[in-house]
């Protein structure tokens, strides 16, 4: 039996189970939900991007007819927090100083939005500026003017230094060893959905929040210490996300103020926010000044790399300090690259923090060194693709920052979109240029590949507890109910959860019922960050289902007569296939199981496992395994106005198993599309502390007429880690076409444009460069004055095996419940 | 100040009384709880309130309820047929053009107006008539393959023919 015939449900391009809803106008996003006697508020945001706080008074907003409730932070315990544990350094509601325009001072409850944004505006507060820092170089050249009086030195958030092996040796034994300067703009998550929440505080003391949030858990983690009342005694639901790619992940001063005001005025109080509201709360791509000096072979094989990140971080900790971590341990995942050193800072200036958006960190290094490797290949006068596919790292190996890669697949991918993208007959060689030369609209094509890890090794609070947690519950009706705190963000994890035990059951994925998350009903899942989701809460679900199963046919095998090894779950029953005719149908397998068993729910758990190597890389960047992505992109480049216009990207993705190519399809697809809105124009920039372009006129992305088709393929690796063999797809296929297009620009016109995004203006620039014979490239000219910390020297781990498996928390078969 | 207006959405006429310069996506979401219509930007800028009026899309952010005295509303919750699903409603969820299903409303609506106009639309016609709605999970491929396999079903040719 070939490998698809093994399976019912996997594989097969069905139906997202909340598709109907989505299609109908049914789903009930966190705004369109109304309480009875509900208020709405509304956050009075500072106009300062630096400022002391001296005065507030509230007393004529009080005063408005309408209005139920006002706050400030002095209302609220005053604490301040931070998704990180290591940086705590956001109040919701500022009362000494204000960071950034747009952080959050007052609040107002009302009886309409109308009569709560009028009385914000009643609100007098009086601010004594203070210098505003707006990039990196004003921030370090500042250390007189402090942002937060915390971090690793004046305004610098985050200072880290790591290395692998003798990088200046590395050099030594190269032929060609390039250094080059690039710069990531920063850009920002876009979601359609602004974010909402309602909250309601009963009588009886508890509360209840609504939000539109990626991590339910987190946020209630974090609600209990900034309400400062227990844990315990609050609900967070998580309301369909329309939209996150990582702009949900933090928790809101819009979710506190509602939760704040709720108390006060013992009624329901929802908050939503303005577009303009999300620009500025961002959390988005953080800008990345890099500079990347590698070592090459005359082969093209890496002799060692050596990166250093500035990372503009934004007003606030936020995830930066994975951020910056981020910005340097992934790319030694994709090829063989035996020494490494990566020097990383992230600095405060005040502007809207940054944090993670799709590929968090990532996609600015691999900006940089694929660009890198295409500049390196013309020097070397290799073709671009057969130099990546050599030195494709080698699978169940370690990297020389001794994370544990697993599967593979990036030869593969290579050679698919290589053969489907038709690049032997487009790809003339270095120099030689298709088409007509006296044309100004010039073709061009270029490869990118990338990797990304298909889930964090460690919580963002130190624990030892399941990353991500199921009950599974058999009813007597034959339906199974799985209850799992995982967030559906559109990505379509949900759907998993009824996929899966569907699967393993014998059942169809609509007799799965899947509760959404809700801290008083799921078990804890972490949220949806890091490509996480399918493959935790899939490894639990599938655990769960085992667990059921097993009592099932145990019970079933004793009502037959029967060896339970002999029977199977398929088509709804539980039977012998070889005598299939006295199969028993679920339903009554559940009545034979809870007759025996008694209540039938069944826990399902996962956390990574654990390897045995001594080094487990620097802060972030182990996971259970990664994915693999080879683009190529066809374009073309009109030299008389700078505009490019693409025409196909043929993308091929190591997923592992695609559990249902559909979904597969469309992280992919919309991985792509975001990576084209970053490559080409999307930027989230500021003048004077304001955002130049919030709105969504102004702020430019991608819209279907900037979309060239996507030609998606997927390659399976059945990777070990995985459920059902399963890797990431969410973010992972981003990453490439960046670069690739980069690198299709220079095939076509010949500049580079070592930053993004990739402007008319930019390409105008650089071809004037070029027509006068200078060096054509746009890009950054300097470096910031900086030094870095004294690196935490380890050995190489390159090559090396991967670490067997120590510990596998929560894998033992046996069922319990 | 209030008006009271009669505005018929999905064919059912209702009065409503309402400030006058609310708009007519704030009406069906807040008076009329048609909260299947989502608002993006309320600037005009993003397509996801689009609604029908009188067949064509418009942005109902733009819109006040006075200027839609009679004139007919169509918003997404209008769309099927009784517990029959418009053929754009069941091509998008069957082929996944709907992740995070929050420009959804707004981009079938445009879509049934385009189809509406011209059966059987070219993909360049379906990314015209489509360029002011944006989405940012899909990529746009899988809602250009659900109008056009919804426009294949609904060709007068595959009329009876089960796909």
């Amino acid at each position: 039996m070939t490998e698809k015939h093994r399976f019912a449900v996997v594989g097969q391009p069905l139906a997202k189970i909340d598709a109907w809803a989505k299609v109908t106008g049914e789903t009930r996003y966190a705004d369109d939900l109304v309480l009875p006697r509900m208020a709405y508020a509304k956050l009075l945001r500072s106009s300062h991007p630096h400022a002391r706080i001296t005065r507030i008074d509230t007393a004529a907003a009080r005063a408005r007819p309408g209005v139920y409730g006002v706050i400030t932070g002095y209302d609220l315990p005053r604490v301040k927090f931070g998704i990180l544990p290591v940086s705590q350094d956001e109040e919701a509601l500022c009362t000494e100083k204000v960071r950034m325009v747009g952080d959050p001072v007052a609040a107002v409850a009302a009886v309409d939005e109308e009569t709560a944004e009028r009385a914000c505006e009643l609100i007098e507060v009086d601010y004594e500026p203070l210098p505003a820092l707006m990039s990196i170089e004003e921030s370090l050249g500042h250390p007189e003017v402090r942002i937060h009086e915390y971090g690793d030195g004046p305004n610098v958030h985050k200072n880290v230094s790591l290395q692998f092996g003798d990088v200046d040796e590395a050099f030594a034994k190269a032929d060609l060893v390039r250094e080059d300067v690039f710069f990531f703009e920063g850009s920002t998550h876009l979601p359609m959905e602004q974010h909402a929440a309602l909250a309601h505080w009963g009588a009886d003391g508890k509360l209840t929040l609504w939000s539109s949030t990626q991590t339910p858990h987190y946020v209630h983690r974090l609600l209990a210490k900034i309400l400062d009342v227990p844990g315990a005694h609050i609900r967070v639901i998580a309301a369909p996300v329309g939209g996150g790619f990582g702009g949900k992940l933090d928790p809101f001063a819009h979710e506190i103020a509602a939760c704040k005001l709720s108390q006060r005025i013992g009624r329901p109080v929802k908050i939503t926010l303005t577009r303009e509201e999300v620009f500025y709360v961002h959390r988005g791509r953080h800008p990345v000044l890099m500079w990347i000096k590698t070592g090459f072979t005359r082969a093209g094989d890496i002799t060692g790399c050596h990166l250093k990140t500035w990372l503009d971080g934004g007003a606030y900790g936020s995830y930066g300090v994975a951020s910056t971590f981020y910005t340097g341990v992934i790319n030694p995942v994709t090829y063989k690259m035996p020494v490494y050193k990566f020097e990383g800072a992230r600095v405060f200036t005040n502007k809207p923090p940054c944090g993670p958006k799709r590929g968090h960190g990532t996609p600015q290094p691999r900006f940089a060194l694929e660009c890198q490797l295409d500049k390196a290949a013309e020097q070397l006068g290799l073709d671009p693709v057969e130099m990546r596919k050599r030195i494709v790292a080698e699978p169940f190996t370690k990297t020389a920052n001794h994370l544990t890669v697993t599967t593979i697949g990036l030869a593969e991918c290579i050679d698919r979109v290589v053969e489907a993208s038709g690049w032997p007959a487009k790809w003339k060689g270095w120099g030689q240029k298709n088409g007509d030369r006296r044309s100004p609209r010039r073709r061009g094509i270029g490869v990118g590949c990338s990797a990304y890890m298909t889930g964090a090794g460690t919580a963002i609070y130190w624990n030892s507890m399941p990353h991500s947690g199921v009950v599974l519950r058999a009813d007597r009706s034959g339906a199974v109910t799985v209850l799992c705190g995982a967030t559906d963000i559109g990505q379509g994890s949900d759907s998993i959860l009824a996929y899966l035990p569907a699967e393993v059951l014998g059942l169809e994925p609509k007799d799965v019922h899947v509760h959404p998350a809700d801290t008083s009903l799921t078990p804890v899942d972490l949220g949806s960050y890091s490509s996480r989701v399918t493959l935790m809460c899939g490894v639990a679900v599938i655990q769960a289902a085992e667990r059921l199963k097993a009592v099932l046919l145990k019970a079933v095998a004793k009502k037959l007569g029967v060896d339970a090894s002999r029977l199977v779950a398929r088509d709804r029953k539980i039977g012998d296939p070889d005598d299939w005719d006295t199969a028993v149908p679920f339903a009554r397998a559940v009545e034979l199981g809870e007759s025996m068993h008694g209540v039938l729910a069944f826990p399902g758990s996962y956390a990574p496992p654990k390897r045995a190597g001594k080094y487990k890389g620097g802060g972030v960047g182990p996971s259970p395994c990664y994915s693999y992505s080879a683009c190529v992109v066809e374009l073309t480049v009109d030299a008389d106005t700078g505009d490019v216009i693409l025409h196909d990207v043929w993308i091929a993705h190591d997923v592992g198993r695609a559990l249902n190519p559909l979904l597969v399809e469309g992280q992919v697809e919309g991985s792509i599309y975001m990576g084209i809105g970053e490559a080409l124009m999307e930027a989230q920039i500021f003048r004077k502390g304001l955002h130049k372009q919030p709105s969504m006129l102004d702020y430019k992305s991608p819209t279907t007429l900037e979309t060239p088709e996507i030609h998606t393929i997927l390659v399976e690796t059945n990777d070990p880690e995985g459920p059902f063999g399963a890797k990431e797809a969410g973010q992972g296929p981003l990453l490439p076409v960046i670069p690739a297009i980069a690198n299709a620009i220079y095939d076509a016109v010949g500049v580079r444009i070592d930053e993004v995004p990739i402007t008319p203006e930019k390409i105008l620039k650089a071809l004037e460069l070029k027509a006068q014979g200078k060096t054509p490239r746009v890009g950054p000219e300097k470096l910031p004055l900086f030094t870095f910390k004294p690196p935490i020297v380890v050995e190489s781990a390159f090559g090396q095996p991967a670490d067997a498996i120590a510990v596998r928390p929560f894998a033992d078969p046996e069922p319990r419940g | 100040m209030k008006a009271r207006l009669s505005l018929t959405v999905n064919g059912e006429t209702r009065e409503v009384l309402v400030a006058v310069h609310k708009t007519l996506l704030e009406v069906l979401r807040e008076d009329l709880n048609l909260t299947g219509t989502k608002h993006g930007c309320e600037l005009g800028e993003c397509g996801t309130c689009t609604v029908l009026v009188d067949g064509e899309p418009v942005l109902s952010c733009l819109v006040l309820p006075v200027e839609m005295e009679g004139r007919t509303v169509k918003t997404v919750e209008g769309m099927a047929d009784g517990g029959t699903l418009h053929p754009l409603q069941q091509a998008f969820a069957e082929l996944g053009a709907a992740q995070c299903g929050y420009c959804t409303p707004g981009i079938l609506l445009t879509a049934e107006a385009l189809l509406a106009a011209s059966a059987s639309p070219t993909r360049d016609e379906i990314k015209a008539a489509l360029a002011g709605n944006l989405c940012r999970c899909t990529g746009y491929t899988k809602i250009l393959d659900a109008v056009e396999l919804a426009a294949l079903r609904m060709a007068p040719a595959a009329a009876g023919r089960p796909r």
